[in-house]
């Protein structure tokens, strides 16, 4: 009983956590930028303004338009409650699967493509047509990479394999090396920040998930803008617990638990961070070089593979 | 496994991924410049990579076959190449394979069929560096694809260039080295060919006012 | 010992110096004079071996046996006789404009440099240094082929360089895979590439290693000799160079390729032999396949060219193709023939290709149209060109003839419906040659056609030795060949 309320506990700081990440993220490169930042607050009194004004929906607009912040949602709370966060034992262990993590995200993007087109307008046409061309070349490389790790903790169970890896201690492997600058690719395009995509615009010429939510208004943009920043703290917290895992905390004591919670939320602001800089460093590509981008990931992640195959076994 | 190994073998082993990453770099690489580098970085590594095979196995003759690799694979010809870069003003041109995602996948192929090869001669040896004999075929084999895929002549030798590494690399995974006076020998051959091919650069482009090799294409059997 | 430093020194040291002073006036003279001291040089070296057998002693860094001893000889030989040609026929080349005296430094110390490199490759005992010195071969010449600047004779240089580049790296592999076999043999680690040492424990080489190693080399090596389909270099590279550099190309620098070859064979037979992994022939049927593919393409091939140096480096490679073929074949017959025609081929063909030279001169082109009349032009120069061709399609009392007889007898032994596609082959490269020669030396003289100053001795020379060695093969030279077909494939044939 006591697991499950950890569990469940685990998931709301996790939710609420996850725009604060945002925030983190906007105020480096704000510092990068040498401009004031906004308040380390500030998303979340944009969510509170969003649920309090009204929805407005185009007239043809159809059920799935209204159902698709629910479930976009839904698939993300649930992608949150599979990934480890502070603790490995937890019940929710048994689905922790990385497919079933993939499955979930692909389902949430599946809906908002469907959505962006469902209104009918043209921005949202191609805002689904960009992001299912990048997400055709991103699931096969963050497969691969995801195989990679399965290959060498035998077995796609995010908690097994976090659980084997720290029982290695410190090894130096260059497949999960190659499968963690692979997954650093892949998480960017997911999550849609520079270079592959800009958040922050609304220009026709770049921009994609933008493109698909611009018919929402009201509860329904706070949802989805709450699920965007959702998955930006889970992918931040599968790639820092997976190939940096020590710290979480294998048996859930009062004091192991706080210890973890140190360090994820130290781990996550060192990722913040370089992330912040990735993007000032960084231009966003052209579209049509982002394919490029997302065959780098896939030949690091296939590199990862044969360096597991060529040079670890055996 | 690779847990039980010490820290600098481990380290050799991940050293020989980034060999064989920086082959892949270079398929994928279409501008002169980075190339160059990229080959620069390459030549390191794998200097990087015979120290710690000289510190594993006790051969001091590997250290001085490092550092010779450093003075000739990262400094030397990568200025020199730069040199001429710069003196034939070719570094804003594209250079790149003409179905840059396909090459990558006929390279994984390669590294897969290497594997396949060297099995048989890994299981007889007994170093930490076995493994990484495969991976030297492959860097080979990638350095030699680059050369096939690419129609620009400083690309071709670059890709060359990065064959010769994975020669060295393959005498280092496989033997520990070369007797010294072959690995000299060897050196002072790629040190002339690279010289060589400077100079014939000037001599193509002045002959045919281009560095596209395509363009060499008069002597043919196709009007006998 | 002298004798071997001799050898190996007066080429060096003419390189050198001819690279400082080779614009000098007497540059030709001093060349002709560098490769007559290495020819005598080489001629006492090869004296001291008839007297006391093989030179080096146990795990020297040189060894000189029945296999290489006349081949430094006959190396030496078409060194200075191709000298010899080389000093008017450069002379009128400047004459013509075709090149400035810069150009002759670079060619008369590239040269030199190209026959030390020959001659490190023959005496050496270490396959890493024969390694060393066929690279060395190749940047030796390859600034050579594009001596003229032409936009053709940059491309054929090109070619070269990268096609015997990534030939010659992969050799190297295999040099890398043969000392990987040796180390685990051979306890002293700085022995283990030693030619000597390496066949004493030859059937202690890993099978495996020895068999991938093999392949490797094959390839490799097989790039410089020119076996098909890895010659598409050697017809424009000897095509497009100076005369001479043909001449001493087709002679001397295939010669060599194929005799690293066949030491690397007898390692792999020797380590084969115990037959459990692969077949004991497996490196006999591959250089039989390799060559008998190389002879029946370029005898195809023989018969499309209008460059009368292109249709000679065919046939370059059609003979190249049937040594292969004779030495993968084995057996005591084939051996020795394969080691006569060795021998015959490098000095007809160098032969034939001063004669080329000199009818190039007097027509002006290298297309095989634009020559005609040679023998009412010029009858030294047509008469050489005929019997050279003559003798190098296989006609008796020629050496080629013996020697082309002794594999087609071997053949006929072991593996006779392999003789149908060797005579066909003849045939249809005799028929090649001869449908191209005739109207270059029969046809009619055209106008304005005057003769050269040509020096045809180095082809009497050639064509004497290889009418001498068709008729009756010395019993010195008979009995190297004896013992290196003894080496080779483990029986004599006297």
């Amino acid at each position: 009983m006591n697991d499950w309320l950890l569990a469940l506990v685990e998931m709301v700081l996790f939710v609420a956590l996850a725009p604060l990440f945002s925030a983190w993220v906007k105020r480096v490169k704000c510092w990068l930028q040498n401009r004031r930042a906004p308040a380390l607050l500030q998303p979340y009194r944009d969510l509170r303004r969003l649920f309090a004004k009204q929805v407005v929906l185009a007239h043809t607009a159809s059920p799935v338009f209204r159902a698709t912040p629910y479930i976009i949602a839904g698939a993300t709370l649930l992608a949150a409650a599979v990934v480890p966060f502070i603790s490995v034992n937890l019940p929710t262990a048994a689905i922790a699967d990385v497919i079933v993590l993939a499955g979930f995200f692909a389902l949430a993007r599946f809906f908002l493509a469907l959505a962006g087109m469902d209104v009918g307008t043209a921005f949202g046409g191609m805002g689904s047509s960009r992001e299912m061309t990048i997400s055709a070349l991103a699931e096969p490389a963050m497969l691969m990479a995801v195989f990679t790790l399965a290959m060498v903790a035998s077995s796609t169970n995010l908690s097994t394999v976090i659980d084997q890896l720290l029982a290695q201690g410190f090894v130096l492997r260059p497949s999960l090396l190659f499968a963690l600058l692979s997954l650093l690719l892949v998480g960017i395009a997911e999550t849609g920040r520079i270079p592959v995509d800009n958040p922050a615009t609304h220009l026709e010429l770049t921009m994609i998930h933008e493109a698909m939510i611009l018919e929402y208004s009201g509860r329904h943009l706070a949802l989805i803008e709450w699920a965007a920043q959702l998955k930006l703290l889970i992918y931040g917290v599968l790639i820092v617990n997976i190939f940096f895992p020590w710290g979480i905390a294998t048996h859930n004591s009062v004091s192991a638990l706080a210890v973890a919670a140190g360090v994820v939320f130290f781990k996550l602001l060192v990722l913040g961070s370089l992330l912040a800089v990735g993007e000032s460093v960084l231009a966003k590509m052209r579209l049509f070089r982002v394919p490029a981008f997302l065959v780098l990931a896939l030949t690091l992640a296939l590199i990862g593979l044969l360096s597991h195959i060529i040079l670890e076994v055996g | 496994m690779l847990e039980q190994l010490p820290l600098y073998q481990q380290a050799i082993l991940t050293l020989a991924a980034m060999v064989m990453f920086t082959s892949f770099a270079l398929l994928a690489q279409s501008r002169v410049v980075p190339m160059i580098h990229i080959f620069a970085w390459q030549g390191l590594l794998v200097a990087v990579t015979t120290g710690l095979v000289a510190f594993d196995s006790g051969k001091h003759d590997l250290y001085l076959s490092a550092a010779m690799t450093v003075a000739l694979k990262a400094l030397f010809i990568p200025w020199l190449l730069h040199r001429l870069v710069k003196r034939l003003g070719i570094d804003r041109e594209e250079h790149g394979a003409e179905h840059p995602a396909t090459v990558l996948m006929i390279g994984a192929g390669l590294v897969i069929f290497c594997y396949y090869v060297a099995q048989p001669i890994e299981q007889l040896s007994a170093s930490v560096t076995r493994n990484t004999i495969a991976i030297s075929m492959a860097v080979v084999l990638l350095g030699m694809l680059m050369l096939v895929s690419r129609s620009k002549a400083v690309a071709q030798v670059v890709g060359f260039m990065s064959l010769e590494n994975g020669l060295f690399f393959a005498a280092v995974a496989a033997t520990h080295g070369m007797p010294m006076a072959v690995e000299l020998g060897v050196a002072f051959d790629v040190l002339v060919a690279a010289v060589i091919f400077g100079v014939f650069f000037f001599h193509i482009r002045d002959s045919i006012e281009s560095l596209d090799v395509d363009q060499l294409n008069r002597l043919s059997e196709q009007d006998e | 010992m002298t004798a071997l430093y001799l050898t190996l020194l007066i080429p060096l040291l003419a390189s050198i110096l001819l690279a400082v002073f080779g614009n000098h006036r007497g540059a030709a003279a001093f060349n002709m004079l560098a490769t007559l001291a290495g020819f005598a040089a080489s001629v006492w070296l090869a004296l001291i071996v008839l007297q006391h057998g093989p030179l080096g002693g146990e795990a020297g860094q040189f060894h000189i046996d029945s296999f290489n001893v006349y081949l430094i000889a006959l190396t030496a030989l078409v060194g200075a006789t191709t000298s010899f040609f080389s000093a008017p026929y450069m002379a009128q080349e400047e004459a013509n404009g075709r090149l400035g005296p810069g150009r002759l430094r670079l060619y008369h110390a590239s040269y030199q440099g190209f026959l030390f490199t020959m001659q490190l490759a023959l005496t050496t005992n270490n396959m890493g240094v024969l390694w060393v010195a066929l690279e060395g071969a190749t940047l030796a010449t390859v600034l050579l082929v594009s001596l003229y600047r032409t936009p053709e004779s940059v491309e054929a240089a090109w070619k070269y360089f990268i096609v015997c580049g990534v030939g010659i790296a992969l050799a190297l592999f295999g040099t890398v895979l043969l000392y990987f076999a040796a180390a685990h043999v051979i306890p002293d680690a700085e022995d283990a590439l030693l030619w000597t040492e390496l066949a004493k424990h030859a059937s202690s080489l890993e099978p495996v290693v020895m068999a991938i190693a093999f392949v490797f080399l094959l390839v490799g090596y097989g790039t410089k000799v020119g076996l098909v389909p890895m010659h598409t270099w050697l017809p424009d590279a000897h095509s497009e160079g100076p005369t001479p550099m043909s001449a001493v190309l087709s002679g001397l620098l295939l010669n060599v390729a194929l005799y690293a070859l066949v030491r690397v064979k007898i390692l792999t037979d020797g380590a084969l032999a115990g037959g459990t992994t692969h077949s004991p022939q497996l490196a006999g049927h591959l250089m039989m396949g390799f060559g008998i593919v190389s002879f029946t393409v370029a005898g195809l091939f023989l018969h499309r060219q209008r460059d009368i140096k292109r249709l000679f480096s065919y046939s370059s490679i059609e003979h190249m193709g049937l040594m292969t073929f004779a030495f993968g074949l084995g057996g005591p017959l084939a051996t020795f023939g394969g080691l006569l025609h060795m021998t015959v081929h490098s000095l007809t063909k160098s032969a034939i290709f001063v004669a080329v030279g000199h009818a190039s001169h007097i027509a002006g082109t290298q297309a095989i149209e634009g020559i005609r009349g040679l023998i009412q032009t010029q009858p030294a120069v047509g008469w050489g060109l005929l019997i050279g061709t003559a003798a190098i399609a296989g006609f008796p009392p020629f050496g080629v003839f013996t020697s082309e007889f002794l594999l087609l007898s071997a053949t006929m032994k072991t593996h006779p419906w392999l003789t149908l596609p060797l005579l066909t082959g003849l045939g249809i490269a005799f028929a090649g040659l001869f449908r191209h020669l005739h109207p270059m030396v029969y046809g009619d003289q055209p106008e304005g056609q005057v003769a050269v100053a040509a020096n045809m001795w180095p082809v009497i020379v050639h064509l004497v030795l290889v009418l001498w060695l068709g008729l009756s093969i010395p019993i010195f030279l008979a009995d190297w060949f004896d013992q290196a077909a003894v080496l080779i494939t483990g029986s004599g044939l006297l």
